[in-house]
């Protein structure tokens, strides 16, 4: 089985606080791997290491059995969809503009068509990407994120602040590029039932990982889910 | 009288040149105005000044001092921003107040030069010479090729830094290159403006073309519409009556913004309701 990620003793420390404490996994090719834990957990900032937006941590991050810090090329292989894109809410640009901008070669332009339709946003192509509801703003990120074919979709609790039918749709065509295209699927969410239904591996982190397993390893296992539900909780009522 | 002035050739030269300037004015400010950096035009143009004293003192031709002192002030206070983590707004204000504090102390110390400061303050466009001509269109040619060849990379660093990085866009030297031609803009288009006026031509048709376009390429037309029509009107108009060309050029632009707003006002751009 091709590993896609090998993750091995991150440590990622802050000034005051270790958000990374040795965290190691893998991630096969076709995996769907849902990432859960309370917020602050360290999700982020776990992405936004493997992305290469921060390189300030101890340990290695491995693509395609290359480290990240040798060579970015694999950046090209992946599609990013963020919790919440932060754009100029008066920004000129149409979805055909943003779908486009994650086009890495100007000849595909047929491409972009083609995941507007799967997506089911055709017809918003000429729209100003300002004027869209929360949940058709992301399936246009994730249309930009899918533009240029990639082997691996890293999803950032994308669904934040979106309504129950896009998060529907949302999570069938997620479910449709993993079973159909193959495409590996890292996801972070703290919506448990979403995870369950959907993910095929699971990886709880708080700071330290401490489950990573099949999903059904994990949901069957009330042990787990009880502890992995009073960390959530703890956390929760600490942020408040 | 009216059609007389097109026969001069010094109106052929300011007219070509107004409109090479304000292409390259709108297309340049567009990407400024949507990082938030409306004012990065003025801080640019400020510290020329001091360049433009520095030439006038050692006797060498002003724009060129100017070119070479505001692109590497540019570019250091940039670089400082970054490493020093200084807000925008406030490495905008050093910028721009070095460049008249030095452009003041070296006019002191030369006894003062007050006559060839003015034409740089408040511009002289009806005075370029047939040299300047082809500066301005050679500058205007090549800036507009680079983000031609770099538009995909220079809009989606615009639109979000994160996910351009992400996408493998080199965003670190995209913002440099974009302060490097902010700094030529500048510079070129300060014969037609002058320091204190540039910048209008780097917002205005901005803002406005905004309210109207939906993409980013009809938005840039629009916008370059507004400035060409600003500049050879603005020209025109300041010729035939015998008043400052810079302000009416940039009393013109605000016209169009007030008429724009106006209509956004009566609802007849109602999709940005």
């Amino acid at each position: 089985m091709l590993k896609v990620v090998e993750i091995d003793h991150l440590t990622i420390q802050y000034p005051d606080v270790k958000a990374i404490d040795d965290v190691s996994f893998t991630v096969n090719q076709g995996d769907f791997l849902g990432i859960i834990g309370p917020n602050g957990a360290g999700k982020s900032t776990l992405f936004a290491s493997m992305l290469s937006l921060n390189t300030k941590y101890k340990g290695t991050i491995k693509f395609f059995g290359t480290d990240i810090r040798k060579s970015r090329n694999y950046l090209k292989e992946i599609g990013y969809v963020p919790q919440k894109p932060i754009f100029e809410k008066n920004f000129p640009a149409t979805v055909n503009d943003v779908v486009k901008m994650g086009l890495q070669k100007e000849s595909d332009e047929n491409k972009i068509d083609e995941i507007l339709q799967q997506l089911w946003i055709h017809e918003l192509s000429k729209k100003r990407i300002g004027e869209l509801s929360g949940g058709q703003q992301q399936r246009v990120f994730i249309a930009k994120a899918l533009v240029n074919n990639p082997k691996v979709l890293i999803l950032d609790e994308p669904v934040t602040g979106i309504d129950q039918q896009s998060i529907d749709l949302f999570y069938s065509i997620l479910k449709e590029l993993n079973s159909k295209q193959n495409i590996t699927i890292i996801w972070s969410s703290h919506d448990l039932d979403a995870v369950n239904k959907l993910a095929n591996h699971v990886a709880c982190l708080n700071r330290t990982l401490f489950f990573h397993g099949e999903s059904d390893d994990f949901f069957s296992n009330d042990d787990l889910v009880k502890q992995y539900s009073e960390a959530s909780m703890q956390e929760h009522m600490h942020h408040h | 009288m009216t059609f007389e002035i097109f026969t001069f050739s010094f109106m052929h030269r300011a007219i070509i040149s107004g409109i090479a300037i304000a292409i390259l004015c709108s297309v340049v400010g567009l990407f400024l105005v949507l990082r938030r950096y409306s004012l990065f035009g003025d801080a640019i143009a400020h510290s020329s000044f001091g360049g433009i004293a520095l030439g006038l003192m050692a006797g060498i031709y002003p724009l060129w001092t100017a070119y070479g002192v505001s692109i590497v002030s540019a570019l250091i206070m940039t670089r400082i921003k970054d490493k020093f983590n200084i807000s925008g707004d406030a490495s905008i204000a050093v910028l721009l107040s070095s460049g008249i504090a030095v452009g003041l102390v070296i006019i002191g110390l030369s006894g003062g030069f007050t006559l060839d400061i003015f034409s740089f303050l408040f511009g002289s466009i009806l005075l370029v010479s047939v040299n300047d001509t082809i500066l301005i269109l050679s500058l205007t040619g090549i800036i507009l090729i680079v983000i031609l060849l770099l538009y995909r990379q220079l809009l989606y660093s615009t639109f979000n830094e994160e996910q351009a990085k992400v996408s493998g866009v080199p965003v670190e030297k995209i913002n440099y290159l974009i302060v490097f031609m902010a700094g030529i803009t500048v510079v070129t288009s300060i014969q037609l403006v002058g320091v204190l006026l540039i910048s209008a031509l780097f917002v205005i048709p901005n803002v406005t073309a905004i309210m109207y376009g939906r993409g980013f390429k009809q938005t840039a037309i629009i916008s370059m519409s507004f400035s060409i029509f600003s500049v050879v009107a603005g020209i025109l108009v300041s010729y035939i009556f015998d008043i400052t060309p810079a302000g009416t050029i940039v009393l013109i632009a605000i016209g169009i913004f007030a008429c724009t707003m106006g209509i956004k006002s009566a609802g007849l751009l109602s999709r940005h309701h």
